[in-house]
């Protein structure tokens, strides 16, 4: 991404997330649900409660008995704990709240746990990676191992870090999940995207998390 | 109402020139796209967005569909005297926000 984007990105004055991020705080002190609960009755204060817990999503939740992502967490705290109606994937609200939750962990390391709970589906992940698929039979790891950093149509390909979901992009004029963009390169080596919410996807978020180990969260990122 | 996000210095001196940066969520629907189906998506864009600083419009912006989504309008104003400078964006189908900022001029 080019300077101007990412002066964009790291200036709260101009970051367009900022309005998501707003409404993720509303969200966040909003009573919900039959249980007329809301995240701050038994999380109190985001900033606290809150720091670093997107560095570690996606993550093993024992109750699910299986990896999930940041957005499966904060459906399950709806359904189970405010018993309110599931938030739709890619939904105005559903996406706030993980922003607001994601910035407090803004500028800490991604630190995925492996462990013999979360290593199958990790290894799951790592597969899809490398594996080829869709019309033009290419697999991420040609690309985003194999080639970043080379042109492909007229733009650098990237390592493919995701260090800053949900982001901003420029070319959706509007906020967006780690899957919105995942289903958008399964569209682009033509194959037929898994639908919000699939496992294949978490895998592959846990993956490339944990593949970005270490790098600093940048949520609410700023992408062309 | 639609989120806006101002910033602006809380304070300022006399004849200094001061940077107000504005945001306002809005999907800017330009009029232009169609639906998988080929039917034509109507036009919902902000139309005018003003600013008045106590009482005197300062700055004044007309939009079209080629603005992009969620605008951001930075513009500049000498700082005069103390008091209130509100914001207003208007726009299709009665869209409408405001805001108010004070500021201290030393």
């Amino acid at each position: 991404m080019g300077r101007e984007t990412r002066a964009m990105q790291d200036d709260d004055t101009t970051n367009p997330a900022v309005l998501w991020l707003l409404d993720g705080e509303s969200l966040w002190n909003r009573k919900a649900g039959e249980a007329a609960k809301s995240c701050a009755d038994c999380h109190g204060g985001a900033g606290k409660s809150m720091k670093g817990v997107a560095a570690r999503y996606p993550g093993f939740d024992v109750s699910q008995k299986k990896v999930i992502n940041l957005e499966q967490r904060i459906g399950l705290c709806r359904t189970e704990q405010q018993k309110a109606p599931a938030l739709a994937y890619e939904s105005r609200d559903l996406l706030a709240l993980s922003a607001y939750v994601g910035r407090q962990s803004r500028g800490l390391p991604i630190d995925i746990q492996v462990n013999e709970k979360t290593k199958p589906f990790l290894e799951a992940g790592r597969a899809a990676f490398n594996r080829r698929q869709g019309q033009l039979n290419l697999a991420c790891a040609q690309c985003h191992d194999g080639n970043w950093g080379k042109s492909l149509a007229g733009n650098p390909i990237p390592q493919a870090h995701p260090t800053g979901y949900p982001l901003y992009r420029l070319e959706w004029q509007g906020l967006g999940s780690l899957q919105r963009r995942l289903r958008n390169c399964f569209i682009g080596v033509r194959a037929e995207p898994y639908s919000y919410g699939s496992p294949e996807y978490v895998e592959l978020e846990l993956y490339l998390m944990w593949r970005a180990r270490g790098m600093k969260l940048e949520t609410p990122a700023v992408r062309p | 109402m639609a989120r806006v996000v101002v910033n602006l210095p809380q304070q300022a001196r006399r004849g200094e020139i001061m940077e107000i940066r504005t945001l306002a969520g809005h999907d800017m629907e330009t009029g232009f796209r169609r639906t998988q189906l080929g039917q034509l998506i109507a036009r919902d864009i902000i139309t005018r967005f003003a600013c008045t600083y106590n009482g005197v419009e300062v700055f004044r912006a007309e939009l079209h569909p080629a603005m992009a989504a969620n605008p951001l309008i930075t513009f500049t104003t000498v700082a005069t005297e103390s008091g209130t400078l509100e914001f207003r964006w208007t726009g299709d189908n009665g869209f409408s926000a405001t805001h108010s900022a004070q500021i201290s001029v030393v």
